[in-house]
């Protein structure tokens, strides 16, 4: 038998070292260490937190079910959930013509980037600070809510519309305008039939995402499930709490129940 | 030779069956009657609506001109503040995240009761907003960033872990059987056989998810998470509003910026 031919262990080896990797990821746990100390992120701190938390789990356990708090909380749902079908309905009903006119295929340029430019507006700002400047204008309660969830949900979709529009086949859209159509009927008979099953996609997350943020609009007093749970925070009601949370997240799980359902309906 | 021709038979075509139009229809009655029932109970002061004008113009004049001396000061601090709160937040996720992921996939955990664990963590993380995790977190250690690090760490996990796990289980499956017919341990079949895989799409989810948590962590401070939150809930409560102004103008200018980072990052690596 021929003797195989000596190699040595970093040859025998199946992988060899990656070194721009293992570079890469001692750099990441520098960049830890020092953002940790420039937080004043320190073990003890962790220690001691954790020390407050098994007091505060005790308050948390079990969560409160009171008559007086469940009528609370169904007060709060009930509102947060009216904000969001509100917030995204009248989202989903100007997104439309905002992304339309945001799409560089079917308006003039200018018009365009005019829209992207309102549209990169609304999405820039998170939520609770629309509602901060909502609460202002209109004073507390649902309508500054629903005015800030509007807000982002035209951000998001019409950012969406404007890149399914970008992305559709411009053919339909050639025979319409060699009819003669005017600007209405190519949007209604070529541009809404490529665009639409993914629209109402959108439109559906958008609801979810509305149910999401609207527990939290209510934080800075845009009324809804918000305002009851920072109201429980205030007041250290931390079973309540967790109770208000229990329900939120039943209620975000049910809503992508029904928006999944309501995408295959459209699919 | 001519035959008698039948006559054809007229089809009158329709988009969707009846069984469709019937559910399209009761859906469409359903989002009516929700839409009426919303705007019934809610509740709009018809003082404040038709206050709002002057209010938003008396809101942009105390805002001008902008407070740009407090810059320095405060916001300069705070701005760094939430840019390492959101990046460290985003490796915690990660890290927590991949865990989770690796315990969702099915063709990595065959045991269905950790798989449904797994989505449970995901879908309860996921839907507690970071804001309320901080509220939390700001009950256990304190008003800070620590509790802001770690709300952007916890929310972010049902994010992160969603589509890495999804990224996991669209993993081919004929590197895996090569390197288990080949003897490797599974740590080198997750390294070897499904890191390569997963790769591109892991780099792509991080990227995102930092973008996300930078607007985040710029307003975690309004329930005591530090950063530039903080910066604005001190100008809110003593009503300066041109202070406030320079931390929406900053906030504005960080998200843009990073923004336009993202696309650039994504652009050259994926």
């Amino acid at each position: 038998m021929s003797s195989a031919p000596t190699l040595s262990r970093a040859q025998r080896a199946a992988f060899p070292p990656n070194w721009p990797a293992r570079l890469a990821l001692a750099a990441l746990a520098l960049y830890v260490v020092y953002a940790c100390s420039v937080l004043d992120i320190t073990w003890a701190r962790f220690v001691e937190g954790f020390g407050h938390g098994s007091r505060l789990l005790s308050r948390v356990w079990p969560p409160n079910f009171a008559p007086d708090k469940l009528a609370l909380l169904r007060a709060g749902m009930l509102e947060s959930l009216q904000i969001a079908i509100l917030a995204t309905v009248i989202g989903v009903l100007v997104s439309l013509p905002l992304g339309l006119a945001a799409a560089r295929n079917l308006v003039p340029v200018p018009l365009a980037l005019a829209s992207r430019g309102v549209i990169a507006l609304f999405r820039t700002f998170h939520p609770v600070i629309v509602a901060i400047l909502f609460v202002k204008a209109v004073g507390f309660g649902a309508l500054a809510g629903m005015l800030a969830l509007v807000v982002a949900s035209l951000g998001f979709l019409s950012k969406l519309v404007a890149e399914a529009v970008e992305e559709m086949s411009m053919k339909p859209v050639e025979a319409v305008r060699a009819t003669g159509a005017s600007f209405l009927s190519v949007v209604i008979m070529s541009v809404l039939p490529q665009v639409m099953a993914r629209f109402i996609g959108f439109s559906a997350y958008q609801l979810d995402a509305n149910l999401r943020n609207s527990a939290l609009v209510g934080l800075v007093g845009g009324g809804g499930i918000g305002a009851t749970l920072f109201t429980a925070f205030q007041r250290f009601d931390y079973d309540f709490v967790l109770t208000i949370v229990l329900a939120v997240i039943a209620l975000v799980m049910l809503g992508e129940l029904i928006s999944g359902w309501m995408r295959r309906l459209f699919q | 030779m001519s035959t008698l021709q039948e006559p054809t038979p007229v089809y009158s075509w329709h988009r969707f069956s009846p069984a469709q139009r019937v559910v399209r229809s009761v859906f469409y009655i359903l989002v009516l009657i929700a839409i009426v029932w919303s705007l019934e109970s809610i509740e709009i002061i018809p003082e404040f609506l038709y206050d709002a004008p002057a209010q938003s113009i008396d809101l942009f004049a105390r805002m001008w001109p902008i407070d740009w001396a407090w810059y320095p000061e405060v916001v300069q601090a705070a701005l760094i503040e939430t840019l390492h709160t959101a990046t460290l937040g985003t490796i915690l996720a990660v890290g927590l995240a991949s865990a989770v992921a690796l315990m969702c996939a099915r063709n990595i955990t065959r045991s269905l009761a950790l798989n449904a664990l797994g989505r449970f963590i995901l879908v309860a993380t996921r839907s507690v907003h970071a804001m309320v995790w901080a509220l939390f977190f700001v009950a256990l250690f304190g008003p800070g960033s620590l509790a802001g690090t770690l709300a952007i760490a916890v929310h972010s996990i049902g994010f992160t872990g969603k589509f890495l796990s999804e990224a996991i289980e669209e993993a081919k499956h004929g590197p895996i059987e090569a390197l288990i017919a080949a003897g490797a341990s599974r740590a080198s079949i997750l390294l070897k056989g499904y890191w390569p895989q997963v790769k591109p799409a892991f780099l792509s989810i991080v990227v995102f998810r930092w973008d996300i948590n930078v607007r985040e962590s710029a307003v975690l401070g309004l329930v005591g998470g530090g950063g530039l939150g903080m910066a604005l809930d001190t100008a809110l409560s003593n009503l300066y509003w041109d202070r406030a102004g320079l931390v929406l103008c900053v906030t504005f200018a960080v998200v843009i910026v990073t923004e336009l980072l993202t696309i650039w990052i994504r652009g050259r690596i994926i």
